[in-house]
């Protein structure tokens, strides 16, 4: 298949469309939490059973990408498109597969989970009452099998590239980003127009487009999630974005920890080498561009833009000084944009759909969706896209269902290491840029990790301390030294030796560091540690007045007793790694608090809640 | 280009049982082309070191050697390349490589306590082989696998909703 004009494309939609299928599809999510759930077994089972049942014409199996739906993986979902049925099962596996088929489109199957749908896609269908969810960036995510390039044209794929190169002027196609006003989706909020006109401003025939894939804070999958369930939409994005700015070449940047993403980008660019929507005189409009993918290898800073553009030239990643801003002397000391996976994203809608459209989602000051991985003591851990300004209360307790085990809500983590924890004070705040911004968290790249009463804030704190410590360059100083410094602090305050001066020291080496270090990295290291402060400061003060941790989580600060409950069974003294517990059969056991190295596997082994911890 | 290492030009020598791996890692770098940009050749350092330490399992000496001078760069570049990376590594690791997720739903789901019990249980810390040569143990950030918090990666393979109890089924899985 050539695709060399728009009506070539058109005809290539039409012949995916039109193409006679049988009435029921079976989508099959196979992103990298599904196959870890088990997805690949259900699918071989699947295809088992579609062949002994002689079922192959009346059935289409796709592999698509990550639905969102993680809490419940393995997830399967029937389709009717033409009577628009559906049903969704959660927690498949291959001893129900049978009974689904038999079920069919007219299920539920007995003995199964269905998941109730909450999210549309706004391309093609409208929201019903209720719906929170929004899909813009996963519009195709977990709906198309990413390894196929008819599927994505057959749902619009490559007619905003064909539109932009055939009917569009460069600054027709920056002023439409401009007026839709796209925001980046990595975490700093940098109006996406304005970042491309810099570049298209600069007289250089030799310019770069990245696509920043270093997706390198814990907790964060979503861009794992469209290169995998949708790598087209990023090729077509850098497309038209290589169009805009005057660039040939395209780079994906991308971590090396997602070899199932690489394997779909190599597959996605190579079938558009072959049908020519990346290349030569592209559409026949005369643009030509390329995409190479190129790896990172662990290092959290080459998220950073002159870091990530050091680690594509070779060197290691370490961040310089802005200006100059890459979008003046980048990549080669050429002109280059570095624009995130979820920014991508949105590209190809907008120019489909045009900024009102995009405008009319979301706040005036962040318009469109975000999506958030909603993930740690959250009932339904998951994938979500919503609207801006949709509160954390929707986000948490409507779509995320609650807290798991029906324990207290304690405070959200957004924005990663470089971010703050927002505590029930402000769940019913509107999320966008400048809010989170208030409240001393960012939007980050949109990792959201629910943590419950059994979490300790000042631990929380350390972690992500230690976090930046590991993944400090180690070029700054105040980053260097002052971070472990700050660690040296902390560990003292869950160790129970610090004092008050050390919670006061702490707090002033925070500010220093924020005002003085180089990159972004260092400069919002200390974020956790204020924010925890500012939330939660009863809990600093309570491990070092009285050295106890209201959480029960910092091990030195715990010990472990045994009550009179005790039936001396010997379970504990049995499971202590350290022999540290004592007692006659039938006996009140006892603990020697000097051996006692708080593992806590005596507190869970007790049948008779006789192991206390204090 | 002259090296000022003292070493008067005397690089460590391929040994012999890597010639066949030197050999295909040599035809990868002529597929990449690097006469291209000549002034370039770098760009290309991290993606062939990641393959060589697919090949060889680390990035020892006389490999830093070999690519330094196919890049025409310094073996100083090449290091300080491997050292930056937490990926890369210039000392032979065990056969098996188990890696604990350590990043945020990880951790206040409790991938302390799994880690711990992976170093009680092998007697390593993170970092370290064990003396078998068996088993090697480190720390990941994030497989992006956070709905199956906490997160074990053994090679290939993810397990998730791990446990402390967990840990030794997990290694038992990779006895001889």
């Amino acid at each position: 298949m050539k695709i060399s004009s728009p009506a070539d494309l058109a005809r290539a939609a039409e012949k995916e469309n039109t193409r006679p299928r049988p009435p029921l599809r079976i989508l099959v999510s196979m992103g990298t939490c599904g196959i870890a759930a088990g997805t690949a077994e259900v699918l071989k089972e699947l295809y088992r059973q579609i062949k002994s049942r002689n079922l192959e014409n009346a059935v289409e199996i796709s592999e698509v990408g990550c639905m969102g739906l993680c809490y419940a993986e393995p997830v399967m979902m029937l389709l009717d498109e033409q009577n628009g049925k559906r049903f969704i099962y959660g927690n498949v596996n291959s001893s129900q597969v049978s009974a689904i088929l038999d079920a069919g489109i007219n299920g539920p199957a007995v003995g199964t989970t269905t998941i109730e749908r909450n999210w549309y896609y706004p391309e093609n269908e409208t929201p019903a009452d209720g719906e929170l969810q929004a899909r813009i960036v996963l519009r195709n995510t977990g709906r198309i099998n990413p390894e196929s390039l008819e599927q994505y044209i057959a749902s619009g794929g490559y007619s905003a590239l064909a539109k932009a190169l055939t009917t569009m002027k460069s600054q027709e196609v920056i002023d439409l980003i401009t007026a839709a006003g796209l925001r980046g989706r990595g975490g700093g909020g940098f109006p996406t127009g304005r970042k491309w006109q810099f570049a298209a401003d600069q007289k250089n025939p030799e310019k770069f487009i990245i696509c920043n894939a270093d997706e390198g804070d814990p907790g964060a999958f979503m861009d794992r999630a469209v290169l995998e369930g949708d790598p087209h939409s990023v090729l077509e994005a850098m497309a038209i974005g290589g169009y805009a700015i005057g660039a040939h070449q395209g780079v994906i940047y991308i971590r090396a920890e997602y070899p199932l993403a690489v394997k779909r980008l190599e597959n996605a660019i190579r079938q558009s080498r072959e049908c020519g929507l990346l290349g030569k005189n592209i559409f026949g409009s005369g643009f030509d561009f390329d995409i190479e993918i190129k790896f990172g290898a662990g290092a959290f800073v080459c998220g950073e833009e002159t870091a990530l553009i050091h680690s594509i030239e070779g060197k290691r990643g370490e961040p310089t000084v802005k200006p100059p801003f890459p979008a003046v002397q980048g990549l080669w000391g050429k002109p280059t944009v570095v624009n995130n996976v979820e920014t991508f994203a949105c590209i190809a809608a907008i120019v489909r759909k045009g900024s009102d459209w995009f405008r009319s989602i979301g706040t005036a000051g962040s318009p469109g969706t975000k999506v958030f991985a909603l993930a740690g003591k959250v009932a339904k851990v998951g994938l979500v896209e919503v609207p801006m300004g949709m509160t954390l209360r929707d986000i948490i307790f409507i779509i995320g269902n609650g807290i798991k085990n029906n324990r207290k809500f304690k405070a959200v983590q957004t924005g990663g290491p470089s971010g703050g924890c927002i505590t029930a004070k402000n769940l019913d705040l509107p999320i966008d840029y400048e809010s989170l911004k208030s409240i001393g968290s960012m939007m980050g790249s949109g990792g959201m990790i629910v943590m419950d009463e059994d979490d300790c804030m000042v631990n929380i704190a350390k972690f992500f301390l230690e976090f930046t410590l590991d993944e400090s360059c180690g070029k700054c100083t105040p980053c260097r030294v002052g971070n472990r410094r700050m660690y040296e602090m902390l560990e003292k305050i869950t160790s129970g030796t610090g004092t008050m001066e050390t919670i006061e020291k702490l707090k002033i080496l925070s500010h220093t560091i924020k005002d003085t270090a180089l990159c972004g990295l260092g400069q919002t290291s200390p974020n956790p540690v204020l924010s925890t402060m500012a939330n939660f400061e009863d809990e600093y003060i309570a491990h070092v007045t009285e050295n106890r941790c209201p959480a029960g989580v910092c091990a030195k600060l715990i010990r472990y007793t045994i009550s009179d409950r005790c039936v001396g069974c010997s379970l504990c003294s049995r499971g202590c790694p350290v022999n540290a517990i004592s007692g006659e059969r039938k006996q009140k056991h006892v603990i020697d608090p000097d051996k006692c190295i708080k593992c806590g596997v005596c507190f869970n082994v007790c049948k008779f809640h006789a192991v206390e911890k204090n | 280009m002259a090296c000022n290492c003292q070493c008067n030009g005397n690089r460590a020598a391929i040994p012999p049982e890597w010639q066949e791996k030197f050999d295909i890692l040599d035809q990868y770098i002529d597929s990449l082309e690097l006469e291209k940009f000549p002034d370039r050749k770098r760009g290309c350092l991290i993606q062939i070191l990641h393959r060589a330490q697919s090949l060889l399992g680390y990035l020892p000496e006389e490999l830093q050697d070999h690519v330094a001078k196919k890049l025409a760069i310094t073996r100083a570049d090449v290091y300080g390349v491997i050292s930056f990376y937490s990926y890369f590594t210039d000392k032979p690791i065990g056969r098996h490589k188990i890696s604990v997720c350590t990043g945020t739903a990880c951790f206040v789901k409790g991938a302390g306590k799994v880690l711990d019990e992976f170093r009680r249980r092998l007697n390593i810390r993170e970092g370290e082989t064990t003396p078998d040569g068996k088993f090697f143990l480190g720390a990941l950030r994030c497989v992006g696998a956070c709905s199956l918090a906490p997160v074990v990666m053994v090679d290939d393979k993810v397990y998730g909703n791990m446990t402390a109890e967990k840990v030794a089924d997990v290694i038992k899985e990779y006895e001889d």
